[in-house]
């Protein structure tokens, strides 16, 4: 009988992951993307230095130059009071984190299993969907005032708004990721004699995953963008706070840093679910290795 | 080799469908895709169906498996009445089943993890030693998307003949494999067949691969698919590739030829394009075909 085969695939070894991410990273620094990276931020501050600072046209005159922004960021005693020099930075920094990380955690905890049991049970999503889908559209900054009039306190009523915005975007990947499980696994698990909660954690679950995942990336997106909506409006502290009260106290400069700020957050909490996300879907992973 | 606690005893059933009809579409758009479709699965045969492509064999396995209600008829298990889907009943399907977020190991065992009829240690030695059977003892912690083409059907054969099902249902698993894969798949197969004796339904397109597994071969009509011929394969157990020059083998496939081919012009002529590929390799084959080849040219 022929079973030549087998070893063949058996003598590479597989690399630890930390010699494949230096392996990776090499690669990537011999290819042309990371310059190309860093051309397009270096070009980007140069045309606003060109229009604000330098030529000063005339729709650019008001805003900050990118001289401006940078020597009061790193300024140790600051005009406007906020630097990396000032605690009041980090607080603004934290206070929102904060919102966010609690209105995320909520909306994946209550939105995950809602679009699975969405996706699993179809009486339930034919109470829930056209609900869903008549609130998701809504735009956050609609919500505010009925937000301000159900809870207590602003802390409360931003929260929720943060909430909202990242809640629908989940509920609907987790849906559409159940939808895009192909049929044949679950004739298969049904077949094996598999009972309903198997079918739920062992294929439902595991199989929506990549798409929880991109809707949690999404997600946090719609909580970043929700909580800055709604830190304008009533907040105290916070980074959207900081964005509006510095409009208002005419200190161009702190906007910037504030949006900056949002931008680096923003992005480094995307790519916090994407390593988290590949760490559970090892086997997307390895296909792709 | 001897046979443990899991595959030993139970195993074989026979399966009996009884004019089972079934069709798709509403109204004018209904399409009978089977009529009146009787046969028997012999206990611990293995039945290879055939017929020409489109003709629902598809619909038919769907049928017997329980994913899909018959219409019309009955299918019946060692005198049971069927009702959909059991563990009693696996299919290895067309397409690839594993569960890719599961590795070989976790694939296999999944039957017996869920139904919890076996104790743990018992079906993780069953599961190595039929992964060893199929030569892929080493892979049993990859995921499904690191495996070739022939191991991942492999991995799907095990994942089913571990739960030993009355029957197995075969749904053209070897479609779409090359030529070289296919051969060594079909001869893993009939080995596991062999070593088993289950009760086995095979379903194809290619009459090479029918004859060479088949105990019994059902050849289908064209749609509305019913049973044409059975024809009983005589060539002795175990098999092995040099039966396919044996005279048995020559005449069991003229008959077989003959019959498609006469299927195969009856689809043609209803307008079912697929047909016309068959009927044109059957005219170019050469000597060694049935006779009907010329009156199919002038068709």
């Amino acid at each position: 009988m022929t079973s030549a085969a087998p070893a063949t695939v058996n003598t590479e070894q597989a690399p630890s992951s930390f010699e494949m991410s230096c392996f990776c990273f090499k690669q990537w620094l011999k290819s042309s993307g990371p310059y190309l990276n860093l051309l397009g931020i270096i070009g980007f501050i140069f045309f606003w230095y060109l229009f604000t600072e330098r030529l000063k046209l005339p729709w650019f005159n008001k805003l900050p130059g990118p001289v401006e922004v940078y020597k009061e960021w790193v300024s140790d005693d600051p005009a406007y009071g906020i630097s990396l020099y000032t605690p009041e930075y980090y607080h603004h920094i934290l206070i929102s984190i904060w919102r966010v990380l609690q209105a995320f955690f909520l909306a994946t905890v209550l939105g995950v299993p809602v679009g699975l049991f969405m996706g699993w049970k179809k009486t339930f999503k034919d109470y829930t969907f056209p609900l869903l889908e008549t609130l998701r559209p809504i735009p956050m900054l609609a919500w505010v005032p009925l937000s301000i009039l159900m809870w207590p306190g602003r802390e409360a009523s931003i929260i929720f708004l943060t909430f909202l915005g990242s809640f629908f975007a989940t509920v609907l990947n987790t849906l559409l990721g159940v939808e895009s499980i192909d049929e044949v696994y679950f004739r298969a698990a049904n077949s094996l004699g598999a009972k309903p909660k198997h079918v739920f954690f062992k294929i439902i679950l595991p199989g929506s995953l990549p798409f929880i995942f991109t809707g949690l990336q999404i997600s946090m997106g719609f909580a970043w963008f929700s909580l800055v909506a709604g830190e304008m409006l009533a907040g105290e502290y916070g980074l959207g706070y900081l964005i509006w009260n510095s409009f208002i106290m005419v200190q161009y400069p702190v906007i910037v840093i504030a949006m900056v700020t949002l931008g680096v957050i923003g992005w480094l909490s995307s790519a916090i679910i994407r390593v988290v996300g590949d760490r559970l879907m090892q086997w997307k992973v390895r296909e792709a290795a | 080799m001897s046979q443990t606690q899991l595959t030993a005893g139970m195993g074989a059933a026979e399966m009996v469908a009884t004019g089972i009809s079934k069709g798709f579409g509403l109204g004018p758009l209904h399409k009978q895709v089977i009529q009146d479709c009787s046969f028997t699965l012999e206990k611990g045969k293995l039945t290879v169906l055939i017929g020409p492509s489109g003709c629902g064999k598809s619909t038919l396995v769907n049928l017997l498996a329980g994913y899909e209600h018959l219409d019309a008829g009955q299918v019946t298990l060692d005198g049971q009445n069927i009702d959909g889907p059991g563990p009693d009943r696996l299919v290895v399907f067309q397409e690839t089943a594993l569960f890719p977020w599961m590795t070989t190991y976790e694939n296999v065992s999944y039957g017996p993890r869920v139904q919890r009829k076996i104790p743990q240690e018992i079906f993780n030695a069953e599961t190595m030693k039929l992964l060893d059977m199929v030569g892929l003892k080493d892979f049993k912690d990859k995921y499904p998307s690191q495996l070739s083409g022939g191991m991942q059907r492999r991995v799907e054969l095990v994942r089913a003949m571990i739960n030993n099902p009355k029957v197995m249902l075969m749904d053209e698993p070897f479609r779409g494999l090359d030529a070289m894969t296919r051969a060594l798949m079909q001869e893993y197969y009939v080995r596991l067949f062999e070593e088993h004796r289950g009760t086995n339904l095979f379903v194809t397109s290619e009459l090479e691969e029918a004859i060479f597994l088949a105990d019994r071969l059902i050849i289908l009509t064209n749609r509305p698919a019913k049973v044409k011929k059975i024809i009983e394969v005589t060539l002795p157990r175990p098999r092995t590739f040099q039966m396919l020059t044996t005279p048995e083998y020559q005449e069991c496939k003229h008959e077989a030829l003959e019959l498609l081919h006469e299927e195969a012009m009856k689809s043609f002529a209803s307008g079912t394009v697929n047909a016309a590929d068959f009927l044109e390799a059957c005219a170019s084959m050469g000597q060694d075909q049935p006779a009907p080849r010329k009156a199919g040219r002038d068709a």
